[in-house]
């Protein structure tokens, strides 16, 4: 998929960019870290610096033929290696074919005794002649502060590393040097006063028991920078920054229509369905029926030859795959055809960041022509409303960006609009909304289009009726009708209304103005 | 350069094998070999063998011993390894860096 960057446009292109590989992190630095220079990445323990560092290296080694050199102050390479293996990265592969160099800088203080005037001279030969091994361009101290336990005199050391970054930059090494974040400071021993290009502060928090991780660009010289935190996670693949995925509202939209699957609801709709690329919201109550609206949307998608992503976070696939078939939509063709591919897990599985990851994957991997998620409700339980309508906001943002077509249920009480809708009606385009409507003791389903952006919609009220072949529309007066027949006729007229006469009215006079109307024309 | 080679009972508790990493003659590095030779002189009475290695000529040693700080004066033998840093200006703390000071006191004490 490719990767927008959405601030570089605005760039003079003054300063080079190393790019990391690392997805989200090259969009909010607009393209990498500055080439030649110093970074700091600094956090607190355990937040994923090394992890930062090791990728920027491995990825450099990879993707963009820039070998690497590490030195590693705190752990051998052995441990490291290990350390990055779960991640995929084979640093003893990469050591073997000479993509990067690893030393291990071992610093035992009750060995070493002090005595007069010294210089890290040392540091810097085997820098060099690590750098010398391999033709390295990328560099990483991880952690260059060690050095402030094994060594007595900090007047030295702060010389030394000044010198340091100095030489780095003349050798335009792009490196990064790791730092334990300090007590009101961003690194304990002060190291962001000698380097001024990069700094980047990571978090590891614990919101709710469920654990987050996200990262800040704190300053970056030359650079316009996103300078919100940015949730990020470390899987099986390494790291990827969660940007918000268009900070200007830039895409391109459809004029080319979906239909819905319901040929009814296709003519409330213009008698097309909803736009290409559009976000959609089905809400209701539960047994409303939602989970048949998207089902049957999916298996149109693919009738059609397109393929879509179905992500449940209520039922297991196959109760959903069974249920289905009672309504005449039979998933199994379109898994077998590699059209349909659909994923459950539990809400509550993940953090609310590790779930847009997920579904970014999947999207990436699969590249759906659209995509359904039943029910985006169940996000809640995972997060704060919040956080959820955050994550929704750059999901919706990153399947507009890649004019995919997202059908999201989502369940409300009966006869209400969930305050949790409230929040992301604004990033919907088509809302349909389904309700229960209690006739004497029977319960009728009834379907209206509450918004649908761009388009004539119908604003009718229209019976759900669900048979053993799919989805039907009632005509559009038939909630009413029913009504009608069971009470009084005359009782409702003064108090309905204006719409509702018209329409009873045409139920009165029986007329076939009735099929017109339940067309949708408006 | 000369290669380390243990001679025959070089092996024992009295004998030093000394290496003073330098990089390239700098004033610093001329001052602690200098100082190395006087205080092995006086203080080790021809039980010890010092290699000088110079680190711009053979960077490679630099990982070996762990060098990081120039010049770094590293006690082979006898064992445990130590490691004194700096141009050895402060001859008691080579001293007590070589754990030379007990072997003085005894010395002064007899």
């Amino acid at each position: 998929m490719a990767r927008r960057n959405t601030i570089a446009h605005h760039d003079i292109p003054a300063l080079e960019k190393a790019p990391t590989g690392i997805p989200g992190l090259d969009q909010i630095s607009g393209g990498g870290l500055p080439k030649g220079r110093t970074t700091i990445v600094c956090g607190g323990p355990g937040c994923g610096k090394t992890m930062l560092g090791l990728e920027f290296l491995v990825r450099g080694a990879t993707e963009f033929n820039e070998p690497g050199v590490l030195i590693a102050f705190e752990e051998t390479p052995e441990e490291m290696a290990r350390n990055v293996a779960s991640l995929g990265f084979d640093l003893k592969d990469l050591a073997d074919r000479k993509k990067l160099y690893l030393d291990y800088v071992y610093l035992e203080p009750s060995e070493i005794q002090e005595t007069g005037e010294y210089d890290l001279e040392g540091l810097f030969i085997r820098l060099q002649h690590a750098v010398d091994k391999v033709g390295a361009k990328r560099v990483m101290l991880d952690t260059l502060e060690a050095l402030f336990s094994g060594f007595s005199n900090p007047g030295i050391l702060r010389a030394e590393i000044r010198r340091l970054f100095r030489w780095i930059k003349e050798k335009g090494f792009t490196t990064i040097v790791t730092a334990e974040k300090g007590e009101g400071t961003l690194t304990r021993h002060g190291l962001e006063e000698y380097v001024s290009d990069c700094v980047i502060l990571l978090d590891h928090r614990i919101t709710e028991q469920i654990s987050t991780r996200r990262m800040r660009i704190v300053k970056y010289r030359g650079t316009k920078h996103g300078a919100d935190e940015y949730p990020f996670l470390i899987d099986e693949h390494g790291m990827s920054v969660l940007p918000v995925t268009s900070m200007d509202l830039q895409h391109k939209v459809s004029n080319q229509r979906v239909p819905t699957g319901i040929p009814d609801l296709d003519a409330m709709l213009e008698r097309k369905g909803y736009f290409r690329g559009s976000s959609i919201l089905v809400s209701g109550a539960a047994g409303s029926g939602k989970t048949i609206l998207a089902a049957t949307f999916a298996e149109a998608a693919c009738k059609r030859g397109e393929r879509c992503l179905y992500i449940g976070f209520e039922e297991s696939m196959d109760q959903i795959a069974r249920n289905m078939k009672s309504v005449g939509i039979n998933f199994e063709p379109w898994v077998k055809k590699d059209l349909l591919v659909h994923r459950a897990w539990r809400p509550t599985q993940y953090g609310i960041e590790m779930h847009l990851l997920r579904i970014h994957k999947l999207i990436e991997k699969f590249k759906p022509d659209n995509i359904v998620i039943d029910p985006i409700t169940n996000l809640i339980t995972a997060s704060t409303e919040k956080d959820v309508h955050s994550m929704l906001m750059r999901l919706m943002d990153f399947l507009k960006e890649n004019g995919v077509t997202s059908l999201f249920t989502s369940l409300s009480n009966v006869g209400e609009i969930a305050e949790s809708e409230v929040g992301i009606s604004s990033l919907i385009d088509s809302w349909i909304s389904l309700r229960y409507t209690e006739i004497f003791g029977k319960r009728h389903r009834g379907l209206f289009v509450l918004k649908s952006r761009g388009m004539a919609h119908s604003t009718q009220l229209r019976e759900m009726i669900i048979t053993s072949k799919g989805v039907k529309l009632g005509p559009a007066n038939a909630l009413l009708a029913y009504r009608d027949r069971e009470r009084d006729p005359q009782a409702d007229i003064d108090s309905a209304p204006v719409t509702k006469k018209v329409q009873i009215k045409s139920v009165r006079r029986g007329s076939p103005s009735k099929t017109r109307s339940a067309r949708g024309a408006q | 350069m000369k290669k380390n080679s243990k001679a025959p009972g070089a092996s024992g508790d009295n004998h030093f094998q000394l290496r003073l990493y330098v990089a390239g003659q700098t004033p610093r590095s001329l001052a602690a070999l200098s100082n190395l030779r006087r205080i092995c002189a006086t203080h080790l009475d021809g039980r010890y063998r010092i290699e000088v290695i110079d680190l711009i000529k053979n960077p490679q040693l630099a990982q070996g011993d762990q060098i990081l700080a120039i010049p770094t004066l590293v006690r082979n033998l006898p064992k445990p390894l130590r490691k004194i840093i700096g141009d050895l200006s402060d001859t008691e703390r080579v001293l007590v860096g070589l754990d030379l000071r007990d072997l003085q006191a005894r010395k002064a004490g007899a």
